[in-house]
């Protein structure tokens, strides 16, 4: 058993809220002591000089195609492209192929992540059979199997009355529905915002008012049957107002938004390239800095990835054809630093929030800022090393993002999946 | 002037650069007048015509036009699309560079695939029409004959009526009248008027017979079938009521307005038969010069020299 010092990093205090210089100690695979200059022969001893040391980030959000795509990613090159990216902890969404809706895929996805053993991957069962929208799945059987939410990720459920059933019946096991909210007409075919810049473009659009009319109606279900409803990527203004809204209203609702709704904004989609085609898409400037608002005020309990790997060949299709979805396990934390710690000036306590304490929350898992005694899930971040994303320094098995060859800000140095490090960068 | 190697849009061009493929067009208009209308400029070189959507004026006239300049011509036409084949846009960009093509005309149905093919291939790229984006030569040789017919653009009223959202025709020519200080109006059913239009500076109306008396061009455009059966409009006959170019609205056209569509019309739908074929239209004149002004694209991009 190799013990761990990390040496000269800067902890998030849990009641100050500030950063304070720290070491760390890992001795048995737990933390075992938090102080400064802490003196240890014999350890595996890592230079945080300048870093944050920080609980590992927990993705509510991701899609590992396993089973189903391995050309695109497995639970192994997910795994690996997630600690390079600072997680260890992945929720990974039911549509592979075939989709998790039966224990059987359950266990083999629990399976899967114990044998290549690089971070911790928990199931989201889908919420209806084959993800078709018409009847619900096994929750009890599948909850039984280790899911820690249910979606129908990548598709709505259209018919509100089986929404509203999936809502009662997961009461049963406390745990939340995670709802892609997008009305499926109103998105038909849309390839991009609909708004000034697809009038330019000529792509077909998809407005924002699909999805606050989906968030709206969610949200009177949820209040209606009392149930706990997730909701996923927010990227509009008019939904980051709803959800407040219900918030102070006192209904117990979660969201998440992605890196590239704060990241981006619509203008991009001049560029014609497919890496920026996503569902939902990506918005305009005011509806990014509504995203930036709802984030701070906690409007938005999350950053998720939706991490959404795709094949060369099919982002290589026109537009119109090229498959929705861009990477973001690796990135992620670059654009968080470049975007919500450099320009909007968020704490790094306010950032551990989103990426560890609420999604903990919300999949019913224990975790929390740096404590002694706790299973050392940690990751240490350098953010002000400047990195160039080229694809040699990826681990997902796809690199359809903008961001590739592009040069970055702040990158994961270190990371620790129970007291044993997956990742480290030289 | 610098030279650009491809021409994927009108919203990318100056001013400056409409002009100048203008004043070309004028010079070859008058070459095509000539007893035996052909230059060699373009001798030696070749010109690919790609045509992943149906079209037979756009690539004929391009073919005719690189003809008239003595390129060598290939025309393709491929309805089906790459997805179903298989075969990726890059594909086809790499074996277009392996067999040393000059210039490609695309057209294709995905907006954005112009741009594509030009960023993968040395060859210049001209935009045959990109899905509903742009169509860039078809709004050049728009303003190529309203120059002709008003010899200024600067401050002409222009009405374009009819299905925008999905007209990549409109897109450039509003883009291209705009740069040369027209005034834009666009008429037609809420339901085919892009969200937010007016940002471009052209002004929106809905009721046709409200405004038709007010301007020197009024431009139709193909209304197609489909966007009825999505349920964008009631029916083609509502529709011809209410934007129907007719024999009636256009007798209230000012005097010396003139009437124009990209082709090809739907006669009794969008324009009238007798419209279409009447005194004001200039259809025609759109489509002969339209050879004049694929010409002087075609000798830009192929690094043509005016002595």
């Amino acid at each position: 058993m190799s013990d761990i010092l990390i040496k000269g990093g800067r902890i998030s205090d849990q009641r100050s809220r500030a950063e304070k210089e720290f070491d760390v100690l890992i001795i048995n695979r737990k933390i075992a002591e938090i102080s400064k200059k802490i003196r240890k022969k014999g350890v595996k001893t890592i230079d945080a000089g300048g870093c944050i040391i920080a609980p590992g980030f927990i993705d509510l959000h991701c899609h590992l195609r396993d089973p189903g795509r391995p050309d695109e990613e497995t639970i192994e090159s997910g795994s690996r492209a997630a600690v390079a990216g600072g997680f260890t902890t992945l929720c990974c969404m039911p549509n592979t192929e075939p989709a998790i809706d039966n224990e059987g895929i359950v266990n083999y996805i629990y399976r899967e992540a114990n044998r290549v053993d690089i971070c911790r991957v928990f199931p989201i069962g889908a919420i209806t059979k084959g993800r078709q929208g018409k009847e619900i799945t096994e929750f009890g059987e599948l909850v039984n199997a280790g899911v820690k939410g249910f979606s129908d990720d990548g598709d709505v459920v259209d018919n509100a009355n089986v929404f509203r059933h999936a809502l009662e019946y997961s009461k049963i096991f406390k745990i939340p529905i995670m709802e892609h909210p997008l009305d499926k007409a109103l998105t038909a075919g849309g390839l991009m915002n609909e708004g000034l810049v697809s009038g330019r473009l000529g792509l077909h659009g998809s407005p924002a008012v699909a999805e606050e009319i989906t968030v709206s109606r969610d949200i009177r279900l949820a209040h209606f049957t009392g149930a706990r409803l997730h909701l996923c990527h927010i990227s509009t203004r008019g939904a980051v107002e709803i959800i407040r809204k219900a918030k102070s209203e006192g209904l117990s609702i979660t969201c998440e938004t992605c890196p590239h709704y704060f990241f981006f904004n619509d203008e991009v989609l001049a560029s014609f390239d497919t890496n920026f085609k996503v569902n939902p898409p990506i918005r305009t400037e005011d509806d990014r800095l509504a995203v930036i608002e709802g984030l701070r005020d906690g409007t938005i309990d999350c950053i998720a990835t939706d991490h959404a790997p795709h094949s060369q060949a099919e982002k290589e299709l026109e537009f119109t054809h090229a498959p929705y979805g861009m990477t973001g396990l690796e990135t992620a934390l670059s654009l968080i630093i470049m975007e919500l710690i450099n320009k909007q000036k968020f704490t790094w306590s306010m950032i551990i929030e989103k990426l560890n304490i609420n999604p903990a929350k919300i999949i019913n898992e224990k975790s929390g800022y740096l404590k002694i005694g706790d299973p050392a899930n940690i990751t240490v971040i350098d953010p002000e090393i400047k990195w160039k994303a080229t694809p040699d320094k990826i681990y997902s098995r796809s690199i359809n993002t903008p961001l590739i060859n592009k040069e970055l800000q702040g990158k994961c140095r270190a990371t620790m999946v129970n007291g044993i490090i997956k990742h480290f960068d030289e | 002037m610098s030279h650009r190697k491809d021409l994927i849009g009108i919203e990318d061009l100056t001013a400056k650069e409409i002009i100048h493929y203008l004043d070309i067009a004028d010079r070859f208009a008058s070459v095509l007048e000539r007893p035996i209308p052909i230059v060699p400029t373009l001798r030696g070189k070749t010109i690919l015509t790609l045509f992943f959507e149906a079209s037979t004026r756009t690539q004929i006239s391009f073919s005719v036009a690189a003809k008239r300049l003595s390129a060598d011509v290939i025309n393709f036409s491929k309805t089906s699309s790459s997805v179903a084949k298989g075969e990726t846009i890059i594909d086809t960009a790499r074996n277009i560079e392996a067999m040393k093509i000059d210039g490609v005309v695309v057209r294709h149905s995905a907006p954005g695939a112009a741009k594509y093919l030009a960023e993968n291939i040395d060859a210049f790229v001209i935009n045959g029409g990109d899905g509903s984006h742009e169509h860039p030569t078809q709004a050049l040789l728009d303003i190529f004959t309203m120059r002709q017919h008003f010899k200024d653009i600067a401050g002409l009223k222009v009405l374009i009526v009819g299905d925008i959202l999905h007209s990549r025709v409109a897109r450039s020519n509003i883009f291209g009248l705009k740069k040369l200080n027209a005034q834009v109006t666009i008429c037609a059913p809420p339901t085919l008027i892009p969200i937010g239009i007016e940002s471009l500076g052209v002004n929106v109306h809905y009721n046709l017979d409200e405004i038709i008396d007010k301007y020197d061009v009024v431009m139709a455009l193909r209304i197609q079938l489909e966007r009825q059966e999505a349920g964008l409009f009631p029916s083609i006959r509502e529709y011809r009521n209410l934007y129907g170019l007719t024999r009636e609205r256009v007798k209230r056209m000012k005097t010396g307005g003139i009437i124009m569509h990209p082709g090809p019309t739907n006669r009794g739908v969008e324009i009238d038969p007798d419209v279409a074929d009447g005194d004001r239209s200039v259809i025609l004149t759109q489509v002969k010069n339209g050879v004049a002004l694929r010409m002087a694209v075609l000798f830009v991009h192929a690094g043509g020299k005016i002595e």
